[in-house]
């Protein structure tokens, strides 16, 4: 059974940029969490080795020696889509892009050809993925989250955290936790998550932690709705806050005229009967009384 | 980043798209002179960022240089909707046979730009969305094949032109898609664009707003200084100035933490407690105890705020450095207002014991700490609860 979706213990991953401060910081934490970081890529620095992982100039090439399917994207805004049409030309099918402020025109371009090729992206702007106890594949603080049942997909980095901990601590421990991304223009979708949960038997209940800015909560609540969405789904949205017209943070993060309101976005949740927290602590405790009800704890 | 009218239809012009002639003027006697050289009746409007504007009385008629001279003495200077204006465009005034609407925009979920044109322009799309639905006519772009000319001839058809009209139409609403993606916006639009006594074209009004991301291929820019930025506040333009993202609130509650998402959940908790937040400000992550401080200072400065809450979760951002980060603007500046701290996560204990040692209590729960600032800041940020000082 797949404990998780989108990466497992047999993804082979590279990182790009691995030789950067980020890159070669996070390949670390990510070795030692388990995840199989096969090579790494940084154009000149072909050769040379990053805790002991091989560095080549070309992500064909160490895609090719080392049998890779993943990538994760360390690379700077102005080159990062770039970095991503390579990762996608030798067949990488998972890409996580935790690059930040990469121009939207150039997402657009991204995520045009991946859906011609049926490349998942992660992100941009993305914390990246985890299977606890399995894979993880991206920034997070690896303690924060246990092997478990609640499917997790996010907008943001840190709230993401701050929840998934207090459903570890609630003794329900995560499936997959998955940071869609803070950019405007990002690969997955809250729909496309919630689909992939949906078939995946170790998910018994979803967390989607919304904000501000766009419309994906609503075309999830929709999509629950009218799909009769059969596990339970508890939400949150950060944002009731946040002025019109003024990016909080994120570059996604912005109520224009009268879209992305977090009123909006809780009023279509409730609609479509998915529970909306107040308080981030609260996502655990409404999960915990579902998954009494439904016998699953 | 917002364009003024004048700058969008400098660009508009370099792409062919047919404006009405006209100028920038910043003294009254500048826009007699506009007038003058026009030599037709104009219309004079403010060049300011807010939208409303000609409901807000920031456009006016004039029939003769001298009316000109007396509008702008009327606009220059004042603030309409909190704006000061700083410049007018003089502009002829042409005669509107029926008002159109054309835009290039970005649809966030289907991850393509939208071309948006409707029959009804000269007032908000977004209106006209509602009203009348069947009014707006949408094309969502496929990034592969782009938007072509029989794009835009088909856009022209549907909102209800010909021959060669639909042909002329056409013609300007592929150029503002090139420029759109030459200028990498998150919106062009011409609104109302006019269809003249003549049966030609003219774009009366124009709106471009810049991708911040994609800044740096667009330096020309670089050294513009907005309206918007000159009115910083010294804690928007000391943040802007380190990096960091802030945005200004209307309570008296400063806020310090790390994570867009977790920051806007920390004002959305402490309101509903019933406390109001006075900023927003993400240390951001990974932050150093210098970033720590600085966003402190910052917040501390705010005159408003009257009680301050740091609310850290510790992932790569390390509680040790935030600790360092307090106990050094304690010691720089002291703390004239009482100040609550949640800090969880990555060397949690370090942090504590740091800020324990120092005689500053560290709470663990985002909600009891929110609690907690929230009845500090009613009590009027005075001693009663004050944890530090």
């Amino acid at each position: 059974m797949d404990m998780g979706i989108f990466v497992d213990k047999q993804t082979r991953a590279i990182v790009q940029a691995i030789t950067g401060e980020q890159g070669s910081f996070h390949t670390r934490l990510m070795l030692d969490y388990g995840t199989k970081i096969v090579a790494g890529v940084t154009p000149g620095k072909g050769g040379t080795k990053v805790h002991d992982v091989p560095v080549y100039d070309t992500v064909k090439e160490a895609a090719e020696k080392h049998n890779a399917n993943a990538s994760i994207i360390f690379v700077p805004a102005p080159f990062a889509a770039e970095a991503a049409f390579e990762a996608m030309e030798a067949n990488l099918k998972t890409i996580v892009m935790i690059t930040e402020h990469i121009p939207i025109k150039d997402a657009i371009r991204v995520m045009a050809k991946a859906k011609q090729l049926g490349t998942i992206v992660i992100g941009p702007n993305t914390p990246g993925i985890i299977v606890p106890g399995e894979c993880k594949l991206g920034i997070m603080p690896a303690h924060v989250f246990e092997r478990g049942i609640v499917g997790i997909a996010s907008r943001s980095g840190t709230l993401t955290y701050e929840i998934a901990a207090g459903i570890t601590v609630a003794d329900l421990g995560q499936s997959t936790c998955i940071g869609l991304g803070g950019d405007p223009i990002i690969g997955l979708s809250f729909v496309e998550t919630l689909k992939q949960f949906g078939k995946n038997d170790q998910t018994k209940a979803v967390a989607l932690i919304g904000e501000i800015g766009g419309n994906l909560e609503e075309l999830a609540a929709a999509f629950i709705a009218t799909e009769g969405y059969e596990k339970p789904v508890v939400a949150y949205v950060a944002g009731r806050t946040a002025p019109p017209g003024k990016r909080m943070g994120h570059a996604g993060a912005i109520v224009m005229g009268r879209t992305g309101t977090a009123r909006s976005k809780i009023e279509a949740f409730s609609k479509a009967g998915v529970q909306v927290a107040e308080m981030p602590s609260e996502v655990a405790k409404i999960l915990s009384q579902r998954l009494m009800k439904e016998k699953y704890i | 980043m917002k364009l003024f009218e004048y700058e969008a239809k400098k660009i508009f012009a370099k792409y062919g798209i047919p404006i009405p002639k006209g100028e920038i003027a910043t003294t009254p006697a500048e826009a007699r002179e506009v007038a003058a050289k026009l030599n037709v009746p104009v219309m004079v409007k403010a060049q300011i960022l807010v939208a409303g504007r000609g409901k807000a009385g920031g456009i006016l008629f004039a029939d003769t240089p001298k009316e000109a001279e007396l509008a702008a003495e009327k606009l220059l200077g004042v603030e309409i909707k909190g704006v000061r204006v700083p410049s007018v465009l003089v502009e002829e005034r042409i005669t509107a046979k029926n008002e159109l609407y054309f835009g290039i925009t970005v649809d966030r979920a289907l991850r393509c730009y939208v071309a948006v044109a409707s029959s009804e322009g000269g007032m908000e799309i977004e209106e006209v969305a509602t009203r009348m639905p069947e009014k707006v006519v949408k094309v969502f772009i496929n990034p592969i094949y782009g938007f072509q000319p029989y794009h835009a001839r088909q856009v022209a058809g549907r909102i209800g032109y010909a021959g060669k009209q639909m042909l002329s139409l056409a013609s300007t609403f592929f150029k503002v898609y090139k420029l759109a993606t030459d200028y990498d916006v998150e919106l062009a639009e011409m609104n109302p664009l006019i269809e003249k006594t003549n049966q030609e074209f003219a774009a009366a009004d124009t709106r471009l707003i810049i991708d911040d991301n994609a800044f740096y291929r667009h330096r020309e820019f670089e050294n513009r200084v907005t309206e918007e930025e000159t009115k910083l506040t010294p804690q928007e333009r000391e943040a802007q100035k380190r990096g960091l993202a802030y945005v200004k609130l209307d309570g008296n509650i400063g806020i310090v933490g790390n994570g867009a998402g977790l920051v806007m959940a920390t004002l959305d908790t402490i309101q509903l407690y019933g406390g109001n937040p006075a900023n927003f400000l993400d240390v951001g992550g990974g932050a150093s105890a210098e970033k720590m401080s600085a966003s402190l200072k910052i917040v501390l400065s705010d005159t408003r705020v009257n009680a301050v809450f740091i609310n850290v979760l510790g992932g790569i951002t390390r509680c040790d450095e935030i600790a360092k980060g307090v106990l050094e603007v304690r010691k720089q500046v002291g703390f004239a207002k009482p100040i609550v701290i949640r800090l969880v996560g990555t060397n949690e204990e370090e942090g504590r014991h740091i800020l324990t040692e120092a005689g500053i209590h560290v709470l663990s729960s985002m909600e009891e700490a929110a609690e907690k600032v929230v009845e500090m800041a009613k009590a009027g940020g005075s001693n009663g609860y004050g944890y530090i000082r």
